[in-house]
């Protein structure tokens, strides 16, 4: 299979669209938690009884179509691969939770797989829902219009107190995690969001790396998610988070402008010094990618490097990953050898640009 | 010992992993659990651990003092229709069933409070099929904290106003409820 053809596949339709303040906002994200009114949640149901929620989904929503999410495709987890789970999980579209733990797990996906909705994770049923760029609004919307179908079909746990009931407390009340990607490496790089996470916390709110372990941001992707989900309505929970991203977004690009107004120079050595990096190295791991990627990605951004498209930073972070450098080769991969097919990959996929 | 992926860093992360049965001992450094996946990158991994641990262990001494107390009363307290006690459920930090929030009520509030920034009702969505009848008791609610509100300020021609909606919308309940049972 050509490079091409590969990222065709790997990449989901909706992420080549540009969406509003895409140059730092990469995707919202909307995650709704339900469950069976009468079933016992997966964490302790009988396997006949998930079992049964899995034929049932399967029987009702399996290639049904939903406004302009077409052709919901139905996967059962044990029918497919382990490097198949893991390449769904690296492109978002199922937990890790769900590819590993989950007994009787399954997932709906839609074609252009901006929904997926998955069967017997935590709870009995996860809607997931994409927007490219900044549009937490539209991606709630469309999320309501998806749990109202659902339920056409399906009672779900609800008390008039209590709101939805999850399985985990966490989760209570509207069911709803709603989060957006961000791309912030001037920030990171003049180290104000680690002053400014702790202000962001006591909003209730969670800022993350997507990508790395701990406090640590490879790429200088954050995630940036509600916390409470009860006692707020979903719109409330919205307007909190839009308005920090908001800010977010504007500190970023005055980061931006004071960078490349005091630094500029060494701002630009960085830039293609990475941009060299990646065009040139045999071997690379994914953190050392993950920083050149992101130094790529404000050089596009800030005009450095004219010639490549936007959208490297988002394709090729999810393409270096482990799982998706197997299913590339085909085979099973060792941490060296796949730091050498990651460099051979990255370096075909700047050429496509040329 | 060594990490058993790269044999170059030591290996900081333990854990047995069962594959089909069969159990596998696995030894590996942060950085190889990462890029095998061993690790859960998810989202929901923060919440869990950070907030549920300390959760239930808070103010250890306290809760010490409570379960000698209450010793008799938590081993009785069982969720009927799924099993689960409240001793495991704070143990897993998950409920077994949506029965399992009415049989643990009086004990969940300030758990949802230390989640919930303080809250412990459910203000959002609300299922379609269920809904008016709920849509019309929230309306009641509002309706009546604004009776007292007017009351208070004697803007008692509003008030009035109010007092007739209120009794309306109490009468349509009335007869929604009958029609059911
Ligand atoms: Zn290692
Ligand atoms: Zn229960």
């Amino acid at each position: 299979m050509s490079l091409q053809q590969f990222m065709n596949e790997a990449i989901s339709p909706w992420m080549k669209e540009e969406g509003p303040d895409s140059d730092i906002v990469m995707s919202s994200r909307i995650r709704l938690a339900r469950n069976f009114e009468q079933v016992a949640f997966p964490i302790i149901a009988e396997p006949d009884n998930l079992e049964n929620i899995l034929t049932f989904i399967e029987k009702e929503f399996n290639h049904q179509s939903f406004k302009s999410y077409q052709d919901l495709e139905f996967l059962k987890m044990d029918d497919i691969k382990p490097i198949e789970k893991r390449v769904l999980v690296e492109k978002h579209l199922i937990s890790p939770h769900l590819a590993e733990k989950s007994k009787q797990g399954g997932v709906l996906i839609s074609n252009s797989e901006q929904v997926s909705i998955m069967v017997n994770e935590e709870d009995h049923i996860r809607v997931q829902l994409y927007f490219p760029g900044f549009q937490l609004d539209q991606a709630l919307d469309q999320a309501f219009e998806i749990d109202d179908w659902l339920e056409e079909k399906i009672n779900f746990a609800f008390d008039e107190d209590k709101g939805y009931l999850t399985s985990c407390p966490t989760n209570v009340g509207t069911g709803l995690r709603a989060s957006v990607m961000m791309h912030l490496p001037a920030l990171a790089l003049t180290q104000k969001i680690s002053r400014m996470i702790p202000a962001i916390n006591q909003l209730g709110l969670v800022v993350r790396g997507i990508y790395g372990e701990g406090s640590e941001a490879l790429g200088n992707i954050f995630q940036i998610s509600n916390q409470v989900t009860l006692g707020r309505s979903e719109k409330d929970i919205i307007q909190d988070l839009e308005s920090v991203v908001q800010k977010l977004v504007e500190q970023e690009r005055k980061a931006r402008q004071l960078l490349s107004e005091e630094t500029a120079l060494q701002l630009e050595d960085r830039i293609f010094r990475s941009y060299g990096i990646l065009e040139h190295s045999r071997i690379i791991e994914s953190k050392e990618t993950a920083k050149c990627l992101s130094d790529v990605r404000l050089g596009i951004d800030m005009g450095y490097i004219k010639h490549v498209s936007k959208t490297i930073l988002n394709e090729l972070m999810i393409l270096t990953q482990p799982g998706f450098l197997q299913q590339y080769a085909k085979k099973a991969l060792s941490p060296q050898d796949r730091d050498v097919l990651r460099a051979s990959l990255v370096r075909e996929r700047l050429n496509l640009e040329n | 010992m060594e990490c058993q992926e790269c044999h170059e860093r030591p290996a900081t992360l333990h854990f047995t992993k069962v594959i089909n049965g069969d159990k596998t001992e696995i030894h590996v450094c942060e950085h190889c659990a990462k890029e095998k996946g061993y690790v859960s990158y998810e989202e929901e991994a923060y919440s869990l651990h950070d907030l549920l641990s300390g959760l239930f262990n808070f103010d250890s001494v306290s809760l010490n003092e409570q379960k000698k107390n209450s010793f008799v009363t938590d081993q009785g307290l069982k969720c009927e229709k799924c099993g689960l006690t409240y001793q495991e459920f704070t143990h897993l930090g998950k409920f077994g069933c949506a029965e399992c929030y009415h049989t643990f009520s009086e004990r969940l509030n300030p758990i949802f409070r230390r989640v919930h920034s303080g809250n412990t009702r459910h203000d959002g969505k609300i299922p379609k099929r269920i809904g008016t009848d709920i849509h019309q008791r929230k309306e009641l609610h509002i309706l009546k904290d604004k009776l007292q509100q007017l009351i208070k300020a004697e803007e008692f021609e509003q008030a009035a106003q109010i007092r007739d909606q209120i009794k309306s919308l109490e009468r349509s309940i009335n007869q929604t409820g009958k029609g059911e049972g």
